[in-house]
């Protein structure tokens, strides 16, 4: 690590990056659960024996769902210690319980008649977008249809 | 629920059809074979008890091809599903788009009530039944027409579950050699319908129109009890009927607000089903079955030249005539679904669970709403042949071209005709002359009236039945003459006075004295009629 310290600066980031794939491969490497498993895990209460991490894979494929970037190690660390603190949920006894489905489930549901109340604001409205064209939105090209 | 077995030739294709009705007994997927004949013009119409499927011949095996449906239908409603916007089809771009719609921080969903009053009716209509409690759910993708990265659906607990749709094919070659057959109705939930994008591919983007986005929909599920494309036009029609005739949705498919997605697979009958594709952007009824159609051989082609069958989505290329695969659609979409926070339970209720002193605003009661239920093309036909003694074909065609029925009702208020001459006049002279020239009936130049009016002199015996569709041809070409009109111009009317009919037949038989006995009585007889 020492030597590291000394090279060049090219030489240096091409090891870290080197680093990190190992580190990477390791984590994967290190008896991990698939992402199925992961989400079987929330709604049953088999599987006692996960061992708290989350692969490359289920990494990929949260990125490319929700849009978010995991970008670092300490990322991936973060939400592994979040599940890990929500998983202590497991620790009660529900069952027999009805699950509930919100915390508003107790509320009446408004129903709205059926009147135009609003609309009619398009200039409004186009003036949050970045680029228009002849009122309307503009978005890159589509991906998928 | 019948169980025929029916055997019909597919519209001169070679491959014939076996088409058993058995969904209900079978569960999933009907016992329903699909031969392939390689000798051409092979077909039999014969009609058997039994439930067996056809033989295999030497070297061929059977199909079976089992076809879903997901049915999406939009309310017919002043305003959108969670917000005050208009629904309304041509308007200027992001006119009707509310901060909700445009999905503004800081905006919430509520409740339309016409939309789930809509939905109950449809489930009640198809027989469902209607959950007191339903549950609202996100489903989230990334796209640009879907601007708060979710849709509002009803994923866990839709509002109406396992009802049953009952449509009729035909069988045979005769118009009369129809079948009634069921589909199951998996379940019918409510849902936000997306914007519309326009891909302006020289400039390498994509337009927004977010008009469309909040709309509300019914989304229909088919269980996979059709066989071939034309069960499930005629149970898409038939589906397109009963929203028109409840008003909860236009269903117009040209207009786009009623959508179908097809999942398709094929199996041999006995061995667990295949590997199903789904095809999308069905937006005629044509195309509906010629896709379906398409994506049956297609997939019987593949299997049989030893290749796999991709769990994938399709499109219809209308002027290719078949199917395409979408881009990108990488493995399964997760949709990682979870509970509307927004939105607590829908609670529904019956007279005998009305909670005393509600507001009626906030209540809706399945009961109230089933006994205004208005009255479902089924019931249509039914009076219309023990009223007028119609067979049950032509009930069908009346009710299928739109405003066919309504033409056809005013003309029997207005004439005394018997009912099986109007009905034979409607259906076989003036739906002619309509498909002909390619009109709907609201286009039509002859009138209810004015037919009714013709009908009479008919009945009455003013005129003959062959000039009668001359005076039709006549009506048809000339706005503004009535039918007695015609015929006085014309002289078409019958000759009533005797005496005046004897002389012209003397002169007639004395003109031709070459002519026999048997020659002056036929005239005698001309001149009688």
């Amino acid at each position: 690590m020492s030597s590291l310290l000394s090279a060049p600066s090219a030489l240096r980031e091409d090891a870290l990056r080197r680093l990190k794939r190992e580190m990477w491969a390791r984590a994967v490497k290190l008896g991990l659960r698939s992402w199925v498993g992961w989400r079987r895990g929330f709604t049953s209460k088999a599987d006692p024996q996960r061992s708290g991490r989350v692969t490359a894979e289920v990494i990929e494929h949260l990125e490319r769902l929700a849009l978010v970037d995991f970008g670092s190690l300490e990322a991936v660390a973060r939400l592994e210690k979040a599940i890990a603190f929500a998983d202590r949920l497991r620790a009660v006894d529900t069952d027999g319980v009805e699950p509930m489905e919100s915390v508003l489930e107790d509320r009446c549901l408004y129903l709205r008649s059926d009147n135009v109340v609003e609309g009619n604001c398009a200039e409004e409205l186009l003036q949050n977008a970045h680029r228009v064209v002849e009122e309307y939105f503009v978005a890159p090209p589509g991906v998928n249809d | 629920m019948a169980a025929l077995m029916l055997r019909w030739s597919c519209l001169g294709k070679r491959w014939v059809l076996a088409c058993i009705d058995g969904g209900s007994r079978h569960g999933r997927g009907a016992a329903i074979g699909l031969t392939s004949r390689r000798k051409r013009g092979q077909s039999s119409v014969a009609q058997q008890p039994l439930i067996a499927v056809q033989k295999s011949r030497k070297g061929e095996h059977e199909w079976a091809a089992v076809v879903g449906l997901e049915i999406h239908a939009q309310i017919s409603s002043n305003s959108k599903l969670f917000s005050g916007s208009q629904v309304h089809f041509a308007a200027p771009p992001n006119s009707l788009v509310s901060f909700f719609d445009a999905s503004l921080p800081g905006t919430l969903p509520v409740l339309n009530r016409r939309c789930v009053e809509a939905a109950v009716m449809t489930g009640l209509a198809l027989n469902c039944r209607i959950n007191k409690k339903s549950l609202f759910d996100r489903k989230h993708y990334f796209y640009a027409d879907l601007p708060a990265g979710y849709q509002i659906t009803q994923q866990r607990l839709p509002i109406a579950v396992n009802g049953s749709l009952a449509y009729s094919v035909s069988v045979g070659k005769k118009p009369s050699q129809v079948s009634t057959r069921t589909v199951r109705i998996k379940q019918i939930q409510l849902e936000q319908d997306s914007g519309k994008s326009l891909h302006d591919e020289p400039r390498s983007q994509t337009l927004i129109d977010l008009n469309r986005a909040g709309v509300g929909l019914l989304e229909v599920v088919l269980e996979p009890d059709m066989s071939c494309g034309e069960e499930a036009a005629s149970a898409v029609r038939e589906l397109q009927l009963i929203l028109q005739a409840l008003g909860t949705s236009q269903a117009n498919m040209a207009e786009g607000q009623l959508r179908v997605d097809a999942n398709i697979s094929v199996h041999h009958p006995g061995e667990p089903l295949g590997v199903r594709t789904e095809v999308k952007n069905l937006n005629s009824a044509r195309f509906l079955a010629k896709a379906i159609d398409f994506e049956i051989k297609r997939q019987i082609h593949e299997l049989e030249n030893g290749r796999k069958i991709l769990n994938e989505t399709r499109s219809f290329d209308d002027k290719l005539g078949c199917t395409m695969p979408m881009r990108d659609k990488e493995g399964k979409q997760d949709y990682r679904f979870m509970p509307e926070p927004n939105l607590p339970p829908l609670l529904l209720y019956d007279t005998a669970s009305l909670p005393p002193g509600a507001d009626p605003q906030q209540v809706i009661n399945i009961d109230w709403i089933r006994e205004r239920l208005p009255e479902l093309p089924g019931k249509t036909r039914e009076k219309l042949i023990q009223q007028y003694g119609m067979l049950p074909e032509h009930s069908f065609t009346l009710l299928n071209e739109v405003g066919l029925l309504e033409f056809f009702q005013n003309v029997i208020k207005e004439t005394r005709a018997e009912p099986k001459k109007v009905t034979s006049w409607v259906l076989n002279i003036f739906l002619g002359f309509l498909k002909q020239q390619n009109l709907a009936v609201n286009e039509s130049p002859v009138t209810p009236s004015a037919l009714a009016e013709l009908l009479n002199l008919l009945d009455r015996k003013a005129i003959s039945s062959s000039a009668a569709r001359q005076v039709f041809e006549e009506l048809w070409q000339s706005k503004g003459k009535t039918p007695s009109q015609i015929v006085s111009e014309k002289k078409l009317e019958l000759m009533q006075d005797q005496e005046a009919l004897e002389r012209v037949c003397h002169t007639v038989m004395e003109g031709h004295p070459q002519v026999g006995v048997e020659g002056r009585r036929k005239a005698m007889h001309f001149s009688a009629c």
